[in-house]
């Protein structure tokens, strides 16, 4: 039998055994933390750099969400970085030399209240402002964009109107990770996995100088955290509290069908959000689980939950069947925008407070921390994301106005 | 789904109560008297641990009494509920 088995591919990425010393190492390698060592490589020239992941590239929130790329936030500071990352995904199946499917086909957020109609109007109009593009549909227009989508009157909760960006889209997410994880392995970044960081190495002034981890003790002249809903669990260690609480977030997928679905929809109203992927899956993302929780796993009732909203859009999807479901855990902070930037520890840097919403970022959130750790002061696109802010009160407040219910 | 013991009810299922958080978090005695990060870390930051968390739940389609449970955040098994205003019996790991 053995005989009769295709080779191997050839890998993507080296597995080396961690050297003694790194100018940086980088905890967490799932997208944001895989795109910050490339963008220290590629846009800084730091390549002594290893990427540690206590379990396998790219299997956390990075293996769990549901593709959803976008830029429309309503707050100016939100829509920069999103719209950075938006330029740099239209540009990276190029540079990466990889193709991962990056498909512009619009994102719709319908809107099925009087409020939320107002909401999405004054978001097309601060989008438009700022240099995103959005549109808005009445529902005939929508039923043009989308066919599938019950428009009829006659439900409990009517679309009356959508916010369409027709740059956002869907790409396939373990495949922006290879190719990230690829190209920062030919610029010489060590990629190790099943590496956990138990501890930090601080000096007499407190300066963290390197981590413990499940592979001995590495020297860091910076070290960045990049662990999502995890990011407590390594600040704690240091008595550092962070406003971040890690909930369980599910997403599911339905058997492979024929292509149906042209877009991706949202509906905060009724809270679902449903795309196809390219093998034919719908792709339904839901809400958070109220409780604090690292079980990488949901209730039901949030399952069921969902699926009543996807029907009520989608008729079409009643004889689908689930094939599975899954949790990620997301890091959630109280205005529901990340934490990006130094911390009160010299040289520990952070990038948590994704959320709900982090796979879209990936290469703007790389981009900004890259510069943030290189120099050593937050990058112009971060620093509205500051720790401090919870110090200042200068929130970026998304609760409600990120296009989507967290 | 969890199944909660209320105090006062008995057990039911998750989808009758809300949550509210880590438990014990005491409203500062002398607001005026902090600094504004303390004032910060008082309004923003919460415990978020791995383990063991004592953490407040309403009833409200029951009784709409408030009480505190200690659960583990990843395995989600329930070791006490007591009432608000009480302590968790002395236990080690427990973010209280």
């Amino acid at each position: 039998m053995p005989d009769q088995l295709p080779e191997h591919p050839d890998w993507l990425w080296r597995t080396p055994d961690p050297k003694p010393s790194y100018d940086v190492v980088v905890v967490g390698a799932g997208g944001h933390g895989l795109a910050t060592a490339y963008y220290l490589a590629r846009n800084h020239g730091i390549t002594n750099v290893a990427v540690l992941e206590r379990g396998w590239l790219a299997g956390g929130n990075m293996a769990r969400n549901t593709t959803i790329i976008r830029s429309n936030y309503l707050c100016e500071e939100s829509a920069a970085i999103y719209e950075h990352a938006l330029k740099l995904w239209e540009g990276l199946p190029e540079e990466l030399e990889y193709d991962f499917l990056f498909s512009q086909r619009g994102v719709l957020n319908l809107a099925h209240t009087l409020q939320d109609v107002r909401e999405g109007t004054r978001r097309v109009g601060a989008n438009r402002l700022g240099g995103v593009d959005a549109e808005w549909l009445d529902p005939d227009e929508v039923r043009a964009f989308c066919p599938i989508v019950n428009t009829s009157p006659n439900v409990r909760y009517p679309v009356l109107g959508a916010t369409l960006q027709p740059r956002a889209g869907i790409a396939k997410h373990d495949h922006v990770a290879w190719a990230l994880a690829r190209k920062a392995d030919a610029y010489g970044v060590d990629l190790i996995q099943n590496c956990e960081v138990t501890g930090f190495v601080q000096d007499r002034d407190g300066r963290v100088v390197g981590v413990e981890t499940t592979r001995g003790r590495i020297a860091a002249g910076r070290v960045a955290l990049a662990a999502a809903g995890h990011t407590s669990t390594l600040t704690d260690l240091l008595g550092l509290r962070l406003p971040i609480q890690s909930h369980p977030l599910q997403a599911l997928v339905s058997e492979l069908l024929e292509p149906v679905h042209p877009t991706v929809v949202m509906s905060n109203h009724v809270h679902v959000y449903v795309s196809q992927a390219h093998k034919g899956e719908l792709v339904m993302g839901a809400g958070i689980d109220s409780y604090n929780g690292y079980g990488q796993r949901g209730s039901f009732h949030q399952i069921e939950h969902q699926m009543a909203a996807a029907l009520e859009l989608f008729p079409i999807f009643a004889r689908a069947h689930v094939l599975r479901t899954w949790g990620g855990i997301v890091d959630v902070t109280p205005d529901a925008s990340p934490i990006i930037g130094p911390t009160p520890v010299a040289n520990l840097f952070v990038n948590c407070g994704w959320g709900t919403g982090g796979f879209k970022a990936t290469p703007a959130s790389g981009w900004v921390y890259a510069d943030t750790i290189a120099h050593g002061r937050p990058h112009p696109l971060a620093a509205p994301f500051a720790l401090e802010r919870f110090t200042t009160g200068a929130l970026i407040d998304e609760h409600g106005a990120a296009a989507v219910a967290h | 789904m969890l199944l909660i013991a209320c105090p006062w009810c008995g057990e039911r299922d998750e989808t009758e109560f809300h949550y509210g958080g880590q438990a014990h978090v005491a409203y500062p005695p002398d607001p005026e008297a902090l600094t504004d990060a303390e004032w910060g870390e008082y309004l923003f930051v919460r415990a978020n641990p791995k383990g063991e968390f004592a953490e407040r739940w309403v009833h409200g389609a029951g009784c709409r009494r408030w009480f505190n449970v200690v659960r583990h955040t990843v395995t989600h098994d329930i070791t006490a509920v007591y009432a608000a205003g009480q302590q968790p019996e002395d236990r080690n790991g427990v973010t209280a």
